[in-house]
């Protein structure tokens, strides 16, 4: 029983929350990464592009709660999605439009492109907060739980709890969703193929006659479809606030490095890579220990490895070990 | 010869700015303005020589700051020897402990033949350094924050001069950007800045929960003064200066608080003059060809037998160096260590648009850009509200007025932002372009 219960501690505190952090996370380096395979360099608002998906998401979640809409046990949220993707999509092309295009066309040096992105993000960021504030929001509705702890504890008989928030499935769904049809467009679709054609080699693709701008165009909305995804994923599941957003920007992109910038089976590998070893080093493992060491052994600390604080070491952590050991990431990046 | 008069007169309209602050406003705020504005020129020169000289771009220049800041506590906060004898050997003890596991572990990797046998190896030192480090560590710390932690609960300063930290910030930054220089550059420029951005964060981190180090968000106040600068209230009770003071028709207060910040100034700028002449002489050396040459041709530069990445590395830790130096400036000034302040916005971003803005590769351009966007930013600071309220005024009370008058404060980070794109877009050489 009790190494039962030890491992529902596991999959409730570790496995669970570490899965759906990942898959936010996954999204996130996906946008990241195509952006870097197409355009290549390091898009430092991609953080920010999330939050301003986000913060149009919920506004437009308000004003169908103010219509009295909802998505039933689901957050109303979902149903905002493609309004924000929309806006944000738009925003970004414009971005392209009146600011990175004139580089790209330049053939300026990527690193250039990545201060005129650094500076897009503080205008971005700054739009946020005039358009939502900084305070800390929470738009999550419908039902709280897919699975709750009564429930579980009255079905197994077990003392341990494991609850699923409908945050959490909803995430995992969703992520898996997206990277299944993200996969299935640049494996199958013209557009996809050029893409990946203009990703290995820029100039034999244009000399096969792909159009430069649509491919970017293209990529440009599907980056800023993952981020307001996945910024509106991990605002349902934990909640919302802009410089939370700015911060996330670190693990994101540690896991698409992780992964081999450029590639987007890496960038899921690497989101999960990141959001899991967070997670477990962050854990205070007493609960779990106590369950499956004898009583003589029982920890008197928390077993905690690292203290929440320094959640950001560890992303940190873990893109300075690829930088040192295999700087292309596991999966052979650029 | 055109171009030394267009300079002229562009540092003279910068100084006029603080010249009408000092008749509308106070001459107080002129001053501090001036100050700071000092502080984050040397700040935008170390930014200049990573960026302009050598073209690395850095996204944690917060961090030097910080450590700057750091190096103050470190030297001149009083000592709490009770806390220190309580536990502050262990604490250091499992600091050394800790450095001493990364070295090994790096020794082991070098002389192992790599394999499965190395990588196992060097798992097992890491992770058995790190609960042993940890152990030792904690019972440090639990001891020195256990020690009245409502006042001290840290393991205090050496109670030094505090002009001495100043060189101390500049080490601490130093170091950081040699560890952090060794693993991201030679690799894409990319991953430099990315690797900064984390850096930043955690020295920031580290400040704020750190109790026994410098207290953490519980802030260390009182920190004292650098050598000459006098305390406001000794001036005020010093006989002398009140009767010079009288003698030419000022009030003793106020003339004390503008004493004070000239003293300020007298320090800040002659340490600003000794870099600035510092970094022409480099500039205008076989070493500033070089690193130009480096910057404009990585490969032909290599061709002719130069090492790009340690050049790389030895400019990456000057500028540093000279961020921490300013850091350090910047809390001794202060007289307190708070971590809240340390936002990326501020330190990181806002240098770099100085930078932009003054001129890449220009030291003079940096200047100017550090004292007129010093400017700009705490001007705006106090006009900003103002100006909405104006704007508001015929609006009736009510939230949208207070969100509109609220969202002034965000208009900086929007207008730095695009001043930031459109000097890139179209005028990348900046005010002071590079001869």
């Amino acid at each position: 029983m009790d190494i039962l219960n030890a491992f529902v501690a596991l999959l409730n505190f570790v496995i669970v929350p570490g899965v759906a952090y990942g898959s936010q996370l996954a999204l996130g380096a996906l946008g990241v990464t195509l952006i870097f395979a197409v355009l290549r360099f390091s898009n430092f608002a991609h953080g920010d592009t999330m939050a301003f998906g986000t913060a149009i998401v919920i506004m437009v979640t308000w004003l169908l709660q103010s219509w009295g809409i909802s998505f039933g046990p689901l957050p109303t949220a979902l149903l905002a999605l493609p309004f924000g993707i929309a806006v944000t999509a738009g925003l970004v092309l414009l971005t392209d439009r009146g600011i990175y295009r004139f580089y790209r066309r330049q053939k300026a040096a990527p690193i250039i492109l990545v201060i005129v992105s650094a500076g897009v993000m503080f205008v971005m960021n700054g739009l946020v907060r005039l358009i939502i504030g900084v305070e800390e929001r929470n738009f999550t509705d419908g039902e709280r739980f897919l699975l709750d702890a009564q429930t579980f504890k009255a079905a197994t008989g077990l003392a341990e709890p494991l609850v699923i928030k409908t945050t959490v499935a909803v995430t995992v769904v969703i992520a898996v969703l997206c990277v299944a049809a993200l996969f299935w467009f640049l494996q199958n679709t013209r557009t996809g193929k050029s893409m990946r054609a203009f990703s290995d080699n820029e100039d034999l693709a244009l000399l096969s006659g792909i159009n430069p701008d649509r491919v970017v165009q293209v990529t440009w909305i599907i980056a800023a479809a993952l981020a307001v995804i996945a910024g509106t994923l991990y605002g349902l599941d934990k909640s919302f606030r802009p410089f939370v957003y700015f911060q996330l920007l670190l693990p994101v992109f540690a896991a698409a490095v992780v992964g081999g910038l450029g590639s987007p089976l890496g960038a899921i590998a690497g989101g999960y890579i990141v959001a899991l070893s967070e997670v477990v080093l962050t854990y205070a493992w007493k609960k779990v220990a106590t369950y499956v060491l004898p009583d003589s052994m029982a920890p008197d600390g928390l077993m905690q490895l690292l203290s929440t604080d320094y959640k950001v070491a560890v992303s940190f952590a873990i893109l300075i070990i690829v930088l040192l050991f295999m700087p292309t990431g596991i999966f052979k990046g650029k | 010869m055109a171009h030394s008069y267009r300079n002229l007169l562009l540092f003279a309209a910068v100084g006029l700015l603080f010249i009408l602050t000092g008749i509308f406003q106070s001459w107080n705020l002129s001053l501090q303005i001036l100050n700071i504005g000092i502080l984050s020129a040397i700040m935008a020169l170390g930014v200049n020589m990573q960026w302009g000289y050598a073209g690395l771009f850095s996204t944690g220049v917060v961090g030097s700051v910080a450590l700057g800041g750091l190096a103050v506590v470190v030297v001149s906060a009083p000592p709490v020897p009770e806390a220190f004898a309580a536990g502050g050997w262990t604490v250091l003890g499992g600091l050394v402990l800790g450095v001493a596991v990364i070295v090994a572990a790096t020794l082991l990797y070098r002389s192992m033949k790599p394999g499965r046998a190395r990588g196992l190896a060097v798992a097992a030192v890491v992770v058995m350094g790190f609960f042993l480090y940890r152990y030792v560590f904690d019972s440090g710390v639990a001891a020195v924050e256990a020690f009245n932690p409502a006042t001290y609960g840290n393991i205090g300063g050496f109670g030094l001069p505090s002009l001495l930290a100043w060189p101390v910030g500049a080490l601490f930054a130093g170091i950081a950007a040699w560890v952090i220089g060794k693993i991201a550059l030679g690799l894409r420029s990319d991953y430099l800045a990315i690797a900064t951005l984390g850096i930043a964060e955690i020295v920031v981190v580290v400040l704020k929960s750190e109790d026994w180090l410098a207290r953490g968000v519980k802030n260390i106040t009182g920190l004292p003064r650098p050598w000459p600068v006098p305390l406001e209230v000794d001036l005020q009770a010093d006989a002398g200066f009140v009767d010079f003071v009288t003698r030419w028709g000022w009030e003793p207060i106020g003339a004390s608080t503008i004493l004070v910040k000239l003293l300020y100034m007298a320090l800040f700028g002659t340490v600003l003059l000794v870099l600035i002449w510092g970094s022409e002489r480099a500039l205008n050396s076989p070493w500033g060809r070089m690193m130009r040459a480096i910057r404009d041709n990585e490969i032909a530069a290599s061709a002719m037998g130069k090492n790009v990445t340690k050049r790389h590395l030895q400019v990456f830790i000057i500028g540093s160096a000279v961020v921490g130096l300013a850091g350090a400036m910047l809390t001794s000034m202060e007289g307190q260590l708070v971590p809240g302040v340390y936002s990326p916005l501020r330190f990181t971003f806002l240098i770099w648009v100085m930078v932009i803005v003054g001129g890449s590769g220009n030291n003079w351009g940096s200047v100017l850009g550090g004292l007129l966007l010093g400017w700009l930013w705490l001007a705006v600071e106090y006009l900003g509200p103002n100006l909405m309220g104006y704007i508001t005024a015929a609006l009736p009370p009510g939230d949208l007025k207070t969100h509109l008058i609220d969202s002034a404060q965000h208009m900086r980070l929007v207008t730095l932002g695009v001043v930031l794109l459109l000097v890139l877009r179209f005028a990348p050489r900046g005010l002071i372009p590079e001869k």
